[in-house]
Order: structure tokens, then C-alpha cells, then sequence
């Protein structure tokens, strides 16, 4: 098997004295779809956004495509990154949000559009013949030209995932991305990513609490609880069989509900 | 370049005229608090009157006074009042002016602290059958105080930072009392920037004692008795 | 004197009135963005000047400002007209206080907006230029607003440094004629009029800005 595209290597992270990873280890294959379920505050975001260098660490390392992340080599010896490492880094990675942070002063072809021009280099005629096709993957062909507040959360959440595709990263971070919709608004995004990983293959980091979606999509499962991942495996056999007692106490509140 | 430099001599000797006239500055602030406390309860009073003519006049009037000059208005109760009989000291001219023109601001603080209160507390107050006077003064005016005091005290550190218009119809206050050691001694540089820190360290003073108020404020209100 | 004598002299004093604010503002606005901008992205000397500045303005009084800068300046070999010492007294003063309000508004884009950028790879200064500051700009324009109706008030104070400005002219006329009730309440309807101008020009381009650029709203 080749390297794995991202590894945590005894990570820490604290935010002031709480401390959220003491040494945390993890791996993630190229094109493998990871979802990671776990009770609130246990960490989940703060992992993506470190993936995503909105968050620092403490210690440790992580390597994203064979580079480390937070660190470079400088002299022989890695050190803390720069600004223009970071800015390299980041061209591998691509986010959608909770709460979607669609740029509201921009109509929706121009948030899809700004990054790859302004980012890439890419020229407008090319950037936008990929938004609208990003857009009809996301079924928001007609709404090019709508504004991120005319739209529905459902929507705004479709434009978020065509957004990120639009600076083709090749691994893709979920935070919970449907947990902000009214219940009926779901599918349609999901859906999106069903559709998504069918025609393409991405590594993808997925934090969710739709326990069915996780478990139709992943390659893997990962229950994390305080910090740590407790339970790990295949969906069915986390699903189906879980062999921890916070991990069955988790999903039976799951399913309870 | 006589001035070029600061001449620490003159400065001692004109640092005791300036804090005299420093007195009358905290004098005049003092009283325009007061009355710019008064009316700016008026206001917000009548802004909540009954009437819809006295409401709206009352906003114009509000409105009138907050966007015209504070120099003009001096100048207007200066040179008007007296063709109406009414002659007042530079001082009591200038309180007047003070106190209308910072009530104007005032009123609106007052108005949104009297919105904060909820609805509850109103019905509540119905429900006890307790007359309006005693709603204002038992019910909502202790609630609404603390929320009220940042912007309240910030708008009097305004006040005092205007108070050197008041030089302008010849009170002595520190303003006027550089300017007329500097006119006779053809010396600016010590008067002018002496009344400025003064007015820097008052006003920084005057910020960190409205926090401290603010923050020992009892949290649930405090009786007015 | 006639009535319509008094409105002419005061008119030549309300044209030197709105000069004044035609310089000054944009000196204002100038001060605001570059000062508001080191205080919160520039390396801690730099925002340590800001803070002086701004505490100095502030702290202190507008027309003691002024005064300084007339009487005082020229003791250092300075000596500026008394037209250039009121714009500069007045924008500066004006200046501290909207660096405020450019403090405030940016601070207001939620934070979702920069991890949306960051995650997107703009650079700084695109994260800045292109996804703050349009957003950040609706929020200021009230409150800038404000500041442009005080800063017209305080044009007021250059009266005291012999600019033949509305206040001088309305001074000048009560000193020699008797119509004091008359030629101040035209001056201070003049005043008005010229703020009311304000708050109804403000509220035109916060309509416009905010259709233009958040549609209405500026949450999405
Ligand atoms: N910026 C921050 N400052 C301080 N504490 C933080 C910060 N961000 C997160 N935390 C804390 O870190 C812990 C982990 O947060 P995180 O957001 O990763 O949890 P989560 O697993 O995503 O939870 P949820 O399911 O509620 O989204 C929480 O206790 C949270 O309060
Ligand atoms: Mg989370």
C-alpha cells in the first residue's frame, strides 16, 4: 500500500488549558471516504480544522500528500510553517461548513468562481465554464446568478459544496454539513455527495450525525469520544457490532432517539 | 523659534492658574451632568407620552438639537435670552447649553434602557395596581440604571471635552485661562499643551472610574429609596 | 439690515462651512482606513502609534486641538493658514474616532467569512480587499454617518480661530446688528438643513451598498 495521504503523528492540542488531543495517531488512505461520528465536543471539528489550518497544534506532526502540514524544513530541521507553506498545503484541501459562510456579497457564480481566479490563476471563461458545471452537478444550474441570501439553506449548502470542488482539492473536509438544515433539506444535500463520490474518486473526511448516511458512504467509521478514537472499523461491523461500550451506548442513543 | 523649547520654569508658574480654572471646568460638567440627566429623562418621558403630536414634536425637537452645533446653541442662549429678559452668567449660559444639548443624547439611552425592560415587568406592575410614578421609580428605573451607565457616562466624557467652548463667552475655564496666559506672555506651547493632558488624564480617569461603577453596579438593581 | 441681507452674508459663511467639510472629510476617512487597519494587522510599534493617536484624539478636546495646532505649531516653525490648521485639526479628530468605527465593522464579519476564506486560499489581502471590507463597509456606513454630522458641527469651532465660516458670520452680524433671534435661528437651520442632507444621503448609499453587495442582509 502506498503512503496514506494524511497522517497525525502524536498530536497535541490544547485550547488554553483544556487539552483536546494528548497524542493523537491517525491515518487516512488515498480515496478512502472516512466518517467520524462521536458525541459533541469530543473533538471532531477541531481535528478537520486543523486539517484545514484554522487551527494550530501543540506537538506532534501531520503529513498531508508526504508534506508535513505545520511544519517545514528549514536548515535541515522542520519548523514551525510559514505563511507560503501553508498557502502551498492548503491547495490540497478543501472545506464545506456547518453553517455554510457562502460570501454574501457575491452572487453565487462569483463565490464559485472568485478562488479559482483569484487563487489559481485560472481565467474567468474557464472558471466559469466549471461553475456551471459544478452547478449542475449540484442541480443549482438556474440560480447562477441568485445571491446566497435568495436562497434556501439546502441550496446555499449545495453552492458551499460546489464552491470547495471548484478549486479541485483532493481531500475534502465535511463538518457536518446538513446539521444546520430543517429536516426535509437533508436529502437533497446528501444526495449531492452520493453523486459526488459515484463519479469521482476523492479521499474524503466526513463529520456527521446522519448515522445511516455514514454508514451507506464510508470506507471506515471512526467513534472518537474525549479526544481519542475509541472504535474503528468498517461501517457494518461498527454499526452492526460494536465491540465498546461508549460506542454501543452512542449508538443506542442513536437509535433511541 | 523662542518656544522652540519647553520652558519648565513658565510651566510651573502657570500650572496653578490652569488648575484653578480646571475647577470651573468640573464645576460646569458637573452641572450640565445634572441637567443633562433631568432633561434627557424628560425627554425619553415624553417620547413615551400618549400623545402622538407631543411624541413626534418631541423627536424634532430631540433630532434638532443633536445636529446642530453646541458652539451655536451657546451663542443662541448668549445673545437671544437676554431680548427675552432672561440674563445668565457665562456659567449658568453655558450649564443650560451643556445640559439641553447632551439630554438630547441622553434621551435616547434612556428610551432603549426603558425598552429593555421586559413586557413582564410592566404587567407585572399593572397587576400590583401600582401607579406609574411608583412603576418608574420602584420597577423599571432600578433595572434599566446599570445598562445604562456605559453610554451614559460616555456621553458625559463628551460633555466635558466640549466644555472649552465655553471660552467662547468668556468663562474662565482652562481653555480661556491658556489662552489668556498665552496672549500675555506670547507663549503657547506650555498653557495650550498643559490643558490638553490635563484634559487627557481627566478623561482617562473619568473612563476607568465609569467602568469601576459599572462593574460593582449591583447586578439585579438596587432600590431607588 | 434686511432680513435677506442677513441670509446672503450667512450663505458666503455656510459655502466656507461646507469647504471645510469637503476637506476634512476625506482626510477623516483617510485617517480612519489607514489607522483602523494598523491597529488591528500591523506589527505591534505600528500599532502602538495608532493607539496614541487615537487615544491622544480622542482623549482630548476637539477645539484644544485646534487651538494647538494654530497657536502651537508655529512656536516649532510650523505656521499653517488658519484654513489648513481647521481641516487637519478636524480630520484628525474626526479621523480617530472612525478608526472606531473601521475597528468595529470588520470586526463584526463573522468569523465564518475568514475560515471560508482561509479554507479557499485567498491570501491575506484578498481575505481583506475582497471578502471583508465589502462586507465590513455596509456595516460603517451608519455609523460614519454619525460622524460626518459631527464633524459638520464641529466645523463650528473654526469661528474661534477667525475662519469666516456660518458661526463667524452669524457672531459677526449679532455683534453689530440686533437681530439675534432671527440670524440664529437661521443658522441653526442652516446646520440642520445640512445634517438633514447627511441622514438622508447616508441612508440612499446604505440602500445601495446593501443591495448591491448582501442583498437586504449579510447572513448567509
Ligand atoms: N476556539 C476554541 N476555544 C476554546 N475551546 C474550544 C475552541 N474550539 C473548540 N473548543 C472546545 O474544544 C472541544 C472540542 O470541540 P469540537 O468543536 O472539536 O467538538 P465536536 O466534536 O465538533 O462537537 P460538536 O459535535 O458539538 O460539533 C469542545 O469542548 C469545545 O468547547
Ligand atoms: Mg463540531
Amino acid at each position: 500500500m502506498s503512503a496514506p495521504i494524511i497522517e497525525f503523528k502524536n498530536v497535541k492540542k490544547c485550547f488554553g488549558e483544556t487539552v483536546i488531543f494528548s497524542d493523537f495517531n491517525f491515518k487516512v488512505e488515498e480515496n478512502e471516504i472516512v466518517s467520524i461520528i462521536g458525541p459533541s465536543g469530543s473533538g471532531k471539528s477541531t481535528l478537520l480544522r486543523i486539517l484545514m489550518t484554522l487551527e494550530g497544534i501543540d506537538g506532534g506532526y501531520i503529513n498531508v500528500a508526504g508534506e508535513s502540514l505545520w511544519h517545514m524544513p528549514w536548515q535541515g530541521q522542520h519548523v514551525p510553517a510559514n505563511n507560503k507553506h501553508l498557502h502551498k498545503m492548503r491547495n490540497h484541501l478543501g472545506m464545506v461548513f456547518q453553517h455554510f459562510n457562502l460570501f454574501p456579497h457575491m452572487t453565487v457564480k462569483r463565490n464559485i468562481t472568485e478562488a479559482p481566479m483569484r487563487v489559481k490563476g485560472v481565467s474567468r471563461a474557464e472558471a466559469e465554464e466549471f461553475a456551471e458545471k459544478l452547478l449542475q452537478l449540484v442541480g443549482l444550474a438556474d440560480k447562477a446568478d441568485s445571491y446566497p441570501n435568495d436562497l434556501s439553506g439546502g441550496q446555499k449548502q449545495r453552492v458551499g459544496i460546489a464552491r470547495a470542488l471548484a478549486m479541485k482539492p483532493s481531500i475534502l473536509l465535511l463538518d457536518e454539513i446538513t446539521s444546520a438544515l430543517d429536516p426535509e433539506l437533508v436529502d437533497e444535500v446528501l444526495d449531492v455527495i452520493r453523486n459526488l463520490v459515484k463519479e469521482e474518486s476523492f479521499t474524503m473526511l466526513l463529520v456527521t450525525h446522519e448515522m445511516y448516511f455514514a454508514r451507506e458512504i464510508s470506507d471506515r467509521v471512526c467513534f472518537f469520544d474525549k479526544g481519542a478514537i475509541v472504535e474503528e472499523g468498517e461501517p457494518e461491523a461498527i454499526f452492526t457490532q460494536p465491540k465498546e461500550e461508549r460506542t454501543k451506548a452512542f449508538l443506542n442513543a442513536y437509535i433511541g432517539q | 523659534m523662542n518656544g522652540f523649547h519647553w520652558d519648565w520654569a513658565f510651566t510651573w508658574e502657570v500650572f496653578p492658574m490652569i488648575l484653578t480654572a480646571a475647577k470651573v471646568t468640573l464645576l460646569a460638567t458637573l452641572l450640565g451632568s445634572i441637567f443633562a440627566i433631568v432633561m434627557g429623562l424628560v425627554f425619553a418621558l415624553l417620547r413615551r407620552s400618549n400623545s402622538r403630536t407631543l411624541r413626534i414634536s418631541i423627536y424634532w425637537v430631540v433630532e434638532f438639537i443633536r445636529s446642530t452645533p453646541l458652539l451655536v446653541q451657546i451663542f443662541f442662549l448668549y445673545y437671544v435670552m437676554p431680548e427675552f429678559g432672561i440674563s445668565m452668567s457665562p456659567l449658568a449660559t453655558g450649564v443650560f447649553a451643556l445640559g439641553l444639548h447632551y439630554g438630547a443624547y441622553l434621551s435616547e439611552v434612556f428610551r432603549s434602557g426603558i425598552d429593555g425592560i421586559e413586557k413582564g415587568q410592566w404587567e407585572a406592575a399593572r397587576a400590583l395596581n401600582l401607579t406609574i410614578v411608583d412603576t418608574y421609580k420602584d420597577i423599571v428605573l432600578p433595572q434599566a440604571i446599570r445598562p445604562m451607565i456605559p453610554a451614559t457616562g460616555n456621553y458625559i466624557i463628551a460633555m466635558f471635552k466640549e466644555t472649552p467652548q465655553l471660552s467662547a463667552i468668556t468663562l474662565l475655564e482652562m481653555l480661556q485661562m491658556a489662552k489668556i496666559i498665552g496672549s500675555e506672555n506670547f507663549r503657547y506651547l506650555e498653557p495650550f499643551t498643559l490643558v490638553g493632558i490635563l484634559y487627557l488624564v481627566f478623561s482617562l480617569l473619568a473612563a476607568y472610574g465609569i467602568h469601576q461603577v459599572e462593574r460593582r453596579f449591583p447586578k439585579e438593581g438596587f432600590s431607588l429609596k | 439690515m434686511e432680513f435677506g441681507e442677513i441670509v446672503s452674508v450667512l450663505l458666503q459663511g455656510a459655502v466656507v462651512t461646507i469647504q471645510i467639510v469637503a476637506m476634512a472629510l476625506p482626510l477623516a476617512v483617510l485617517m480612519a482606513f489607514s489607522f483602523g487597519l494598523i491597529r488591528l494587522y500591523a506589527p505591534t510599534p505600528f500599532k502602538q502609534i495608532a493607539i496614541v493617536y487615537i487615544e491622544f484624539f480622542r482623549g482630548t478636546s476637539a477645539l484644544i486641538q485646534l487651538y494647538w495646532i494654530y497657536f502651537v505649531l508655529p512656536f516649532f516653525g510650523i505656521t499653517i493658514d488658519a484654513m489648513t490648521a481647521a481641516v487637519v485639526a478636524l480630520g484628525l479628530n474626526i479621523g480617530a474616532y472612525g478608526t472606531e468605527v473601521v475597528r468595529g465593522a470588520i470586526q463584526s464579519v463573522p468569523k465564518g467569512q475568514y475560515e471560508a476564506s482561509i479554507a479557499l486560499n485567498f491570501t491575506s489581502s484578498q481575505r481583506l480587499w475582497r471578502i471583508i471590507m465589502p462586507q465590513a463597509l455596509v456595516n460603517m456606513i451608519p455609523p460614519f454617518g454619525n460622524l460626518a454630522i459631527e464633524l459638520v458641527k464641529a466645523t463650528s469651532l473654526v469661528s474661534l480661530i477667525t475662519i469666516g465660516d456660518l458661526t463667524f458670520k452669524a457672531k459677526m452680524l449679532a455683534d453689530t446688528t440686533l437681530q439675534v433671534g432671527e440670524i440664529f435661528g437661521v443658522v441653526l437651520l442652516f446646520y440642520f438643513v445640512m445634517a438633514q442632507f447627511l441622514v438622508f444621503f447616508i441612508r440612499r448609499l446604505e440602500t445601495h451598498l446593501s443591495k448591491g453587495l448582501g442583498r437586504g442582509g449579510l447572513h448567509s
